[in-house]
């Protein structure tokens, strides 16, 4: 059995293999203030008096935080209202991005069956558990039975060997292996990641790298448990030898060079070499794919005590109140700020295009999230790169796209 | 009226980010695939089809973008497949849509179309087409209306 396999049959005490439909039981669930008003309506349509559990269901505000008009404001207090009601934990505005806070107060562990209202909650596949994000109205059936429905999905194994070189990090190889499948290179299908690379990597690391199995379309992304260190006991689920996978990938990543996925998809991906010289006017750190402390240390290491370029913008929005703590702590939000970066409540920020820091007609933005299609960041004019956090900032720091490490 | 788009059609396309927070469904319909093509949500009328090629409904898992379809008035969108969430998400709102996974449809087509055995016959072109099966489960959501109204009568999921 695969990962996936397993983990499901666990959850509904028999064997499943691909391409089997269940209803399986989940461990968790949780939406935000973009998902979380419709859900609540259709769960009140459903007739539904009670959570299934409300100890096993979160609501975040992220997406608007703080919420920047008064129809966003009445969605959070509708949201607010809700969790008081019903006895459920509401993350309040800039306590963080869902995804972050799931992992940071324990709601998903290994081995778990996760159901988010939020594309990328694969995310938590980082930590061997299987996690797939749904719209409003799943969500809401599942707040109220404690189930969901679901296809045992195919596996494609992406096998990594080699270590990433110095100053190469885990978005540069998720940015290239999303080029490498492409954005529908595994819809309807679960991935799962071996091999050193992903073996030395620490959790902020494998979260980005699991964040982006969303931008091939799979409906899960899991690492192995190989080197997982968690601040909790846990038991981590490995696939069976003869485990059947639908596709095998192997790469050897140890000559692996930063990335960047120019406008307007994620999959536009090649070796950022290739536009060193684009000039821009903005510069982005944060979201679930690269808010992390790993993250704005990298950031800071790569300004260098350096300003960034006159007539450039740097944003930073803390995956975390407690990751914006930490960095307090080590100098990093320091070292940052010194260097001409605007901090931003904790939460999604500008990746949404809903508040702070829309770009202008015709800015190029540098970013640190996991999306560019057109309009992402509120605006149909602009164009996004993604990268690094490390190449973001140098990027800022040069007032054009820059090699690090050069 | 039928509208033809390509491959890949993302959810930010289809309704974008700074436009879902409302529980207001005509100010989705308002913006629907504004920034695909503006002229859309200008023409759009009861009863058209939006028709497209592989990946249709990418990225974010906002249930906004079948809604916001429906909303406009679209009632059928045709794709040669569909990204997962927007097509459980269409299905549970009650949006048909229907898997073609050969299909060379033209903007304009004259399209005559049965929800019930997914069958689709394009005048223009002189075609006929069966669309992919629904697994059982989704049928029975779609024949509910939606998992609104299925649960509504269930209260639990119910397998064959």
């Amino acid at each position: 059995m695969t990962i996936s396999e397993k983990i499901i049959s666990n959850h509904i005490g028999k064997h499943v293999k691909a391409g089997d439909l269940v209803i399986t039981p989940v461990d968790g669930v949780m939406a935000t203030d973009t998902t979380a008003p419709l859900a609540i309506k259709a769960f009140e349509q459903m007739g539904a008096s009670a959570l299934f559990d409300p100890n096993k269901v979160a609501l975040i505000l992220d997406h608007a935080v703080p919420p920047p008009n008064e129809r966003i404001a009445n969605l959070h207090k509708l949201m607010r209202d809700f969790s008081q009601t019903h006895g459920n934990r509401l993350f309040d505005i800039g306590q963080g991005i869902c995804h972050q806070v799931m992992v940071e107060h324990q709601y998903v562990k290994p081995g778990d069956i996760f159901i988010g209202a939020d594309s990328h909650t694969p995310t938590y596949g980082a930590l061997n558990a299987f996690a797939c994000g749904v719209g409003s109205t799943d969500l809401a059936a599942t707040m109220m039975t404690g189930q969901i429905w679901l296809k045992v999905p195919k596996t494609i194994l992406i096998e990594c060997t080699g270590r990433l070189k110095e100053g190469v990090s885990a978005k540069d190889l998720i940015l290239f292996l999303v080029g490498e499948l492409t954005i529908s290179g595994a819809t309807y299908q679960a991935i799962e990641f071996v091999g050193e690379a992903f073996q030395t990597m620490t959790l902020a690391s494998r979260m980005t790298v699991a964040n982006m199995v969303a931008e091939m379309g799979a409906k899960a992304g899991i690492v192995h448990p190989d080197g997982l260190e968690l601040d909790y006991p846990f038991q981590s689920v490995v696939p069976d030898v003869d485990a059947v996978y639908e596709k095998v990938f192997r790469f050897d990543v140890s000559d692996l060079e930063p990335q960047v996925a120019v406008p307007e998809s994620p999959d536009n991906v090649r070796p950022i070499q290739e536009v060193v010289g684009t000039k821009i006017n903005y510069a982005f750190i944060g979201t679930c794919c690269n808010g992390r402390l790993e993250d704005l240390q990298a950031a800071a290491k790569a300004v260098d005590g350096k300003r960034i370029k006159s007539g450039v913008r740097f944003l930073i929005a803390p995956a975390s109140q407690q990751t914006l703590l930490d960095a307090m702590d080590d100098g990093t939000i320091q070292l940052l700020i010194n260097a001409g970066a605007s901090i931003i409540t904790p939460g999604c920020g500008p990746c949404v295009g809903t508040h702070q820091g829309v770009p202008g007609d015709d800015e190029i933005v540098i970013s640190a999230a996991n999306r560019n299609f057109r309009g992402r960041m509120g605006n149909p004019n602009a164009q996004i790169y993604l990268a690094s956090p490390a190449s973001v900032a140098a990027s800022a720091v040069a007032g054009e796209i820059v090699l690090i490490n050069e | 009226m039928v509208y033809v788009y390509g491959d890949n059609i993302d959810t930010d396309r289809i309704i974008p980010g700074k436009y879902t927070k409302t529980l207001d469904l005509e100010t989705l319909a308002d913006h629907v695939m504004e920034d695909l093509d503006p002229m859309f949500c200008k023409s759009v009328k009861q009863g058209d089809v939006v028709v497209a090629g592989y990946n249709f409904g990418c990225g974010s898992s906002r249930e906004q973008a079948p809604l916001a379809l429906k909303q406009a008035g679209v009632a059928l969108v045709i794709a040669k497949d569909f990204a997962r969430i927007f097509f459980r998400n269409a299905i549970n709102i009650g949006l048909a849509v229907l898997e073609i996974g050969d299909h060379t449809i033209e903007h304009g087509a004259d399209l005559v179309y049965n929800l019930e055995d997914g069958k689709v016959i394009d005048q223009s072109q002189g075609k006929e087409y069966n669309a992919t099966p629904l697994p059982d489960i989704m049928l029975d959501i779609l024949n509910e209306g939606g998992l609104v109204n299925y649960l509504n009568k269930h209260k639990n999921y119910q397998l064959g």
